[in-house]
């Protein structure tokens, strides 16, 4: 059985192509300004790395902020169903999933089947997302990558008192004019996010394994900041930005 | 709309007659002056049973109502916020209080003309806010007199003699400052008849939110809304009580008939606290899920008085009528006016997030949920302060429970559509499919 997970979202669209489970394609798009274009895009890249045509398709599924938008679906499930059940499959001992996107974090406690059973996401402002770290690392003038490289070398971490990213903003340059190296501050950026997601982690009460999926895994200095906020490890996956999709694709799987 | 037709639905019969006394209230009040009569301002929570006997033509406007008729429409609404903010106020005050009091700076009262001044201000001290709300309205308004009652006399399980005393004790004062503000002789009948109307009003509106323990729920909680709106107007008033007759009349109709809200009743949720007014349609979102708010708390306890019936179940309190008690004096009056007010749920978490938990977990059993949107309401300290307890509490009972920020009465603090994907996500782990 081949099935197809979308995930619509909001800065970039995955696609993965399953084959009895096994994940076979991927494609991945920016979202832009014409999403629709972007999934067909990701879609079509996918089905080529896959080897396969539409027409071997058996069910597709969309998750993801825009999935009402997604091409070719056959229904959608919610980020927060999605990220569940493709991590459970993966990690059956997984019991708390962490997902920080690029316009959402999310903390998702779960059960054996990958059933949810309380999910915290944060609230109107993105200060606990990714978009959050790419304003900061504008303001550094660095990109994301060295951003988080940075923040493993500081060594006079720096509190910040982060509510929401443009406050956040004016602190940063508060402290670059403070002569505050630029180390400190990318720790002091992501110690600021990752107590906000600790806190969406707490309300739903978290167990471990703690998986930690979305974009902003790939971030080595904010996993760094979560694990101590967390005092415990996180398990990232392979490709943690597409488990949504996976999870999607797993889905259609089931319908 | 869901496809899954299970249940006839009708629009409520009484429906217009709601609306009516809802606009009759609002006209009489800024006439009152043109027919010679007086107008006194006041908090939903206020003993408004007292000043009726100052005669048949007193009206009066009910702040927190009022407030937010203006939140539903939006252009005012900002137009009082941001004259709000332009005064001073800082945004993070009671969103009800500054949509109040920007309708004041400007001098527009949301049914058109300028804003009706009141020619007393009659209010009592609930919450931080009510207590300084109308200092701000006599020092925008000057020279209207005010007199305010302290009821912060602790739960009513605790309640005692002395404490009713405190209350009562007062009143007797408010009424002697009435007859000297106003110059008018205080009719002690007119107040019997007030408090046997609003302790009637009251337990009607209790009678009324009882039916809906039927499956399907006869009512949902937007069409509530407008209902128990009335009497946070006017409990005391003979049309309220006898408009809440009709009402309950109706609905065991309904019952009887299997008349249900929304005819893909397959989920029962109630929510908490002040929804944001100007986003009433999360409520119609809901039913695409065939998932029915059957009410809350806070629509339930604002205006309803309840009591623990012998099977151990809530129903309506037990009215001074009903148990045959002939009301004689003031004294007596005021003191049965006390106790029932004192009684009412929504005053009791004022003290502690523990009891207000308990009634929470008591409806989210006898009204048969299977889930709980909370509305971590910024605009409202008094009614949010313990909400994140009450979740821990309803979570430990069994009951799962979705959470959502927003403001009552700000819509800048309120992000429908981020609501509505979390609404998606609850549904999803509720199982329930559209």
């Amino acid at each position: 059985m081949i099935t197809v997970g979308i995930d619509m979202g909001s800065k970039t669209i995955k696609v993965v192509v399953l084959r009895d489970g096994e994940i076979i394609g991927r494609g991945i798009e920016l979202a832009g300004f014409e999403s629709r274009a972007a999934a067909e895009k990701a879609f079509d890249t996918a089905l080529q790395s896959a080897g396969i045509s539409k027409a071997d398709i058996d069910g597709i599924v969309a998750t993801g902020a825009g999935r009402k938008n997604a091409p070719h679906t056959d229904r959608d499930i919610t980020e927060v169903g999605g990220d569940a059940k493709g991590v459970v499959n993966l990690y059956p001992n997984a019991r708390t999933v962490i997902d920080v996107g690029a316009e959402e974090g999310r903390a998702i406690r779960c059960n054996e089947e990958g059933k949810v059973l309380d999910f915290a996401l944060n609230e109107k402002c993105a200060a606990g997302a990714g978009a959050f770290t790419e304003a900061m690392s504008r303001a550094l003038e660095v990109s994301v990558e060295e951003l988080g490289q940075m923040s493993l070398r500081s060594e006079n971490p720096t509190p910040m008192n982060a509510q929401c990213a443009v406050f956040a903003e004016s602190e940063v340059v508060s402290l670059l004019h403070n002569k505050t190296p630029k180390e400190d501050i990318s720790r002091a950026v992501h110690d600021a996010i990752a107590s906000r997601i600790v806190s969406l982690a707490r309300k739903v009460g978290f167990e471990p394994d703690v998986v930690f999926i979305g974009g902003v895994a790939h971030n080595a200095g904010f996993v760094d900041s979560l694990e101590r906020a967390l005092e415990c490890k996180v398990t990232i996956p392979e490709n943690p930005e597409y488990i949504g999709a996976y999870g999607a694709a797993l889905a259609a799987a089931e319908s | 709309m869901a496809t899954k037709q299970k249940y006839e639905t009708q629009p409520l019969k009484c429906w217009g007659k709601a609306k009516e006394i809802r606009e009759t209230f609002y006209r009489d009040y800024a006439r009152a002056h043109e027919r010679g009569g007086l107008r006194w301002a006041g908090g939903a929570w206020t003993f408004g049973a007292i000043p009726c006997g100052l005669g048949d033509d007193v009206w009066s406007i009910t702040s927190e109502p009022y407030a937010a008729s203006i939140a539903a429409n939006k252009e005012f609404s900002m137009r009082c916020l941001e004259a709000t903010e332009r005064a001073g106020y800082a945004r993070d005050l009671c969103s009800y209080m500054r949509n109040y009091w920007g309708s004041v700076i400007l001098n527009e009262y949301l049914w058109g003309g300028p804003f009706p001044r009141p020619d007393f201000i009659w209010q009592d001290h609930i919450c931080c806010s009510h207590a300084k709300w109308y200092q701000v309205v006599c020092d925008l308004e000057p020279g209207i007199p005010q007199f305010c009652i302290d009821v912060a006399v602790g739960p009513y399980n605790e309640i005692t003699e002395n404490r009713v005393d405190y209350i009562v004790g007062q009143m007797h004062d408010g009424i002697a400052w009435l007859e000297g503000v106003t110059g008018r002789t205080y009719d002690d009948e007119k107040l019997i008849q007030a408090v046997y109307n609003e302790c009637r009003s009251t337990a009607l509106w209790a009678e009324v939110c009882t039916l809906n323990k039927a499956i399907p729920a006869p009512l949902e909680e937007k069409t509530m809304y407008s209902l128990y709106v009335l009497g946070t107007l006017m409990k005391h008033s003979k049309v309220v009580a006898d408009f809440y007759k009709e009402l309950r009349d109706e609905v065991r109709e309904r019952v009887a008939n299997q008349i249900a809200a929304i005819p893909n009743e397959q989920c029962r949720l109630m929510s908490d606290t002040q929804p944001p007014w100007g986003f009433l349609s999360l409520f119609r979102y809901l039913q695409e899920f065939g998932a029915v708010s059957i009410g809350s708390l806070y629509t339930f306890g604002l205006i309803g008085m309840w009591e623990v019936k012998p099977d151990g179940t809530w129903g309506p309190r037990t009215t001074p009528q009903e148990q045959g008690v002939d009301i004689k004096n003031r004294d007596q009056a005021l003191r049965i006016l006390a106790d029932w007010n004192l009684s009412k749920p929504e005053w009791q978490h004022f003290y502690s997030p523990h009891l207000k938990t308990d009634m929470m977990v008591r409806i989210a059993k006898e009204w048969s949920l299977d889930g709980v949107m909370l509305h971590y309401n910024r605009g409202c300290e008094g009614l949010t302060v313990g909400i994140a307890e009450n979740r821990l509490g309803l979570i430990e009972a069994g009951f799962p429970v979705m959470t959502f920020e927003g403001n009552m009465g700000d819509e800048r603090e309120f992000d429908l559509h981020k609501t509505m994907t979390r609404v998606d996500a609850f549904m999803e782990t509720l199982g329930v499919k559209k």
